[in-house]
């Protein structure tokens, strides 16, 4: 049992998923198969973390093939940390959603792609063979494209269209990224990849080659200048889902990115890495400038998570132990933080009825502990200590000046400020100021505010006590990310454990 | 062969993307199965192609005689059209909703999300 531990977090999503379309016209044991299926989920992924951590990496042969023919499923410390975190995310928001999703879109099957979303995510997180990350990512998005159009109202249409065509594109480009590779080395096994090309003839082509992957998951991880699918989709579905969205599919992206660039494509470090880092700063400025001028709740953080993630890719393009430990931490605090934020949006839209900034206002005065979970994530977000956000931006920081990276410290610290700057905007708009009147020739604002539901608050406290203990103790967490990224740089450990073979 | 091929895939890529970038939605669609048709037949042609060289492997013997067709790319490109065939009838599904309830067939006309 304990050896088909990596697989876990895959079956797990598959069986909930798979059960809850039996109960097809029951919203009640859809949602607790959600709730109990995303809980079981997130204990196998903790279990399988503690165990990586204990006793190394671990791998499974499926079918008992070994590899590199076989189809190899990996759990180093990075995997498990991101698998950990989808079973986080998976969970919340599936309480969250017990009341936060309407009925209707619960009956046309919400839950059950929640579930294969998860499958999808965990699967790419956990797998050791570059086409099966290939079949993992479809997985993923094709219940993500459904996610995004379930509902139907116009604004998510157009959402859902743009969303789709960039992700296509993107998977395009993926593929003959895969086919080219396999072409050249002539084998598809990550570890395999990165022995075979250690010793290639031709590293020019590579680096080429490098670029087809460079493209493809820089548009799914919404990098300059790839980014534009993000902001005008992700505001439209419903605020649970734009969480998940928020938290796991750009992250996956940027896993995939660290993954290749760490492991197979090293061969012009000077060039490719170099790229990204200059890639990651524009994404870092481009975002936080798009979310200076954006009003709409959903649409300010939107841009943020664009912004966020030059962050972590600046850790890969920096390309040293500490920057990559920093891009782990990153990676942890940014999840957590960003669905929190998305989740509290979802609270005020229900409330109020609206994201419009210029429209709330007020709420601080009517729900001051809903306030106070708003400024946590959102201070964490903008790297305020003693929250998890300076931690992370500190262990980047710090990492660009051991090397003497000055242009791109400075980028972070300003687009740092920046971020600031457009949290207290939010804040400000939403929360501080009086409520406003009613305009000429708009609907009367609901008198009084819907009651917030304590389903929909747990997860949010939940989180944002996450955040404070990813905060407060951060060396605990920067250690456990220092040796994921131990694991990272050499990836001796990595190639050792998927070529034993065993059974 | 490989010429051929090459200018087939070519021709594929750049008639995707001129397609993508057209107004009309449909024709977008059909951009898009260009683009994974191109990117099938490219992972088809990477991995070498050997004519009449069936990977069978003769009665008494392990292992298929060399020179042999690779199976593999073979595999993966059976398995990358049945994600591309599930992926586009979600993509028509798209377009009609879309129609329906936007009423807009013109990609320049779908801006609500932008602002």
């Amino acid at each position: 049992m304990l050896s088909l531990l990596p697989v876990l977090p895959i079956v797990i999503p598959l069986l909930s998923g798979a059960i809850s379309l039996l109960f097809w016209r029951s919203l009640w044991i859809q949602r607790w198969i959600g709730v109990g299926g995303t809980g079981l989920l997130l204990l196998s992924t903790l279990r399988l973390l503690s165990e990586v951590e204990r006793t190394g990496i671990l791998s499974v042969q499926i079918g008992g093939w070994a590899a590199p023919v076989g189809i190899t499923i990996v759990a180093d410390l990075f995997s498990a940390i991101m698998a950990v975190l989808a079973g986080i995310i998976g969970f919340c928001v599936a309480v969250y959603s017990w009341y936060g999703v309407d009925e209707r879109r619960q009956s046309y099957g919400y839950f059950v792609f929640l579930h294969v979303l998860l499958m999808g995510v965990c699967g790419s997180f956990l797998t050791g063979d570059i086409f099966n990350m290939y079949v993992w990512f479809e997985v993923m998005l094709m219940a993500s494209f459904v996610l995004v159009a379930l509902g139907g109202t116009p604004m998510q249409m157009e959402g859902a269209f743009k969303y789709v065509t960039l992700n296509l594109v993107s998977s395009a480009l993926f593929l003959a990224g895969i086919g080219i590779l396999y072409g050249v080395v002539g084998t598809l096994n990550m570890a395999d990849l990165s022995v075979k090309l250690a010793q290639t003839a031709d590293p020019g082509l590579v680096t080429t080659l490098s670029m087809f992957f460079l493209i493809a998951f820089g548009i799914k991880a919404a990098m300059f200048p790839l980014f534009f699918w993000l902001p005008s989709s992700y505001h439209t579905p419903p605020p649970a889902v734009s969480a998940v969205f928020a938290g796991l599919l750009t992250k996956v992206g940027v896993y995939a990115l660290i993954r290749v660039f760490t492991l197979i494509f090293v061969q012009d470090v000077v060039y490719t890495h170099n790229l990204i880092l200059i890639m990651s700063g524009l994404t870092m400025l481009c975002g936080v400038l798009g979310a200076a001028a954006q009003f709409e709740f959903r649409r300010v953080l939107s841009f943020h998570i664009v912004s966020q993630i030059g962050y972590m890719t600046m850790g890969l393009g920096l390309n040293s132990r500490l920057s990559l430990t920093a891009s782990v931490f990153y990676i942890t605090h940014h999840i957590i933080v960003k669905t929190n934020l998305f989740l509290v949006s979802g609270v005020i839209q229900k409330m109020r009825g609206t994201g419009d900034l210029k429209k709330l206002g007020g709420l601080y005065k009517t729900h001051p502990s809903l306030s106070v979970l708003f400024l946590i994530p959102a201070m964490s977000l903008a790297g305020l200590p003693p929250l998890s956000g300076f931690f992370a931006k500190l262990g980047l920081v710090i990492a660009g000046l051991r090397l003497e990276q000055y242009c791109i410290v400075a980028t972070a610290l300003f687009v740092s400020l920046l971020t600031l700057f457009s949290m207290t905007k939010l804040w400000a708009e939403a929360f501080w100021k009086p409520r406003p009147d009613v305009a000429e020739g708009e609907d009367e604002p609901r008198s009084d505010d819907e009651p917030m539901c304590l389903t929909m608050i747990l997860p949010i406290l939940v989180l944002a006590l996450i955040t404070l203990t990813i905060g407060i103790g951060a060396e605990t967490f920067f250690n456990l990310a220092d040796r994921a990224a131990g694991q990272l740089m050499d990836p001796t450990e990595y190639i050792e454990a998927v070529m034993r073979t065993r059974s | 062969m490989n010429l051929l091929l090459a200018i087939v895939i070519g021709a594929l890529y750049s008639a995707g993307f001129y397609l993508i970038l057209r107004r009309s939605i449909v024709k977008l669609i059909i951009g898009l199965s260009f683009l994974s048709h191109a990117s099938n037949l490219l992972v088809f042609a990477a991995g070498g192609l050997t004519r009449g060289r069936a990977p069978l492997v003769p009665p008494g013997s392990l292992a298929p005689v060399p020179p042999y067709a690779d199976p593999l790319p073979q595999a993966l490109v059976l398995t990358a059209i049945v994600i591309s065939f599930g992926v586009t009838a979600f993509a028509l599904a798209l377009v009609n909703r879309t129609y329906q309830t936007t009423g807009q067939e013109d990609i320049d006309e779908l801006r609500r999300t932008e602002c």
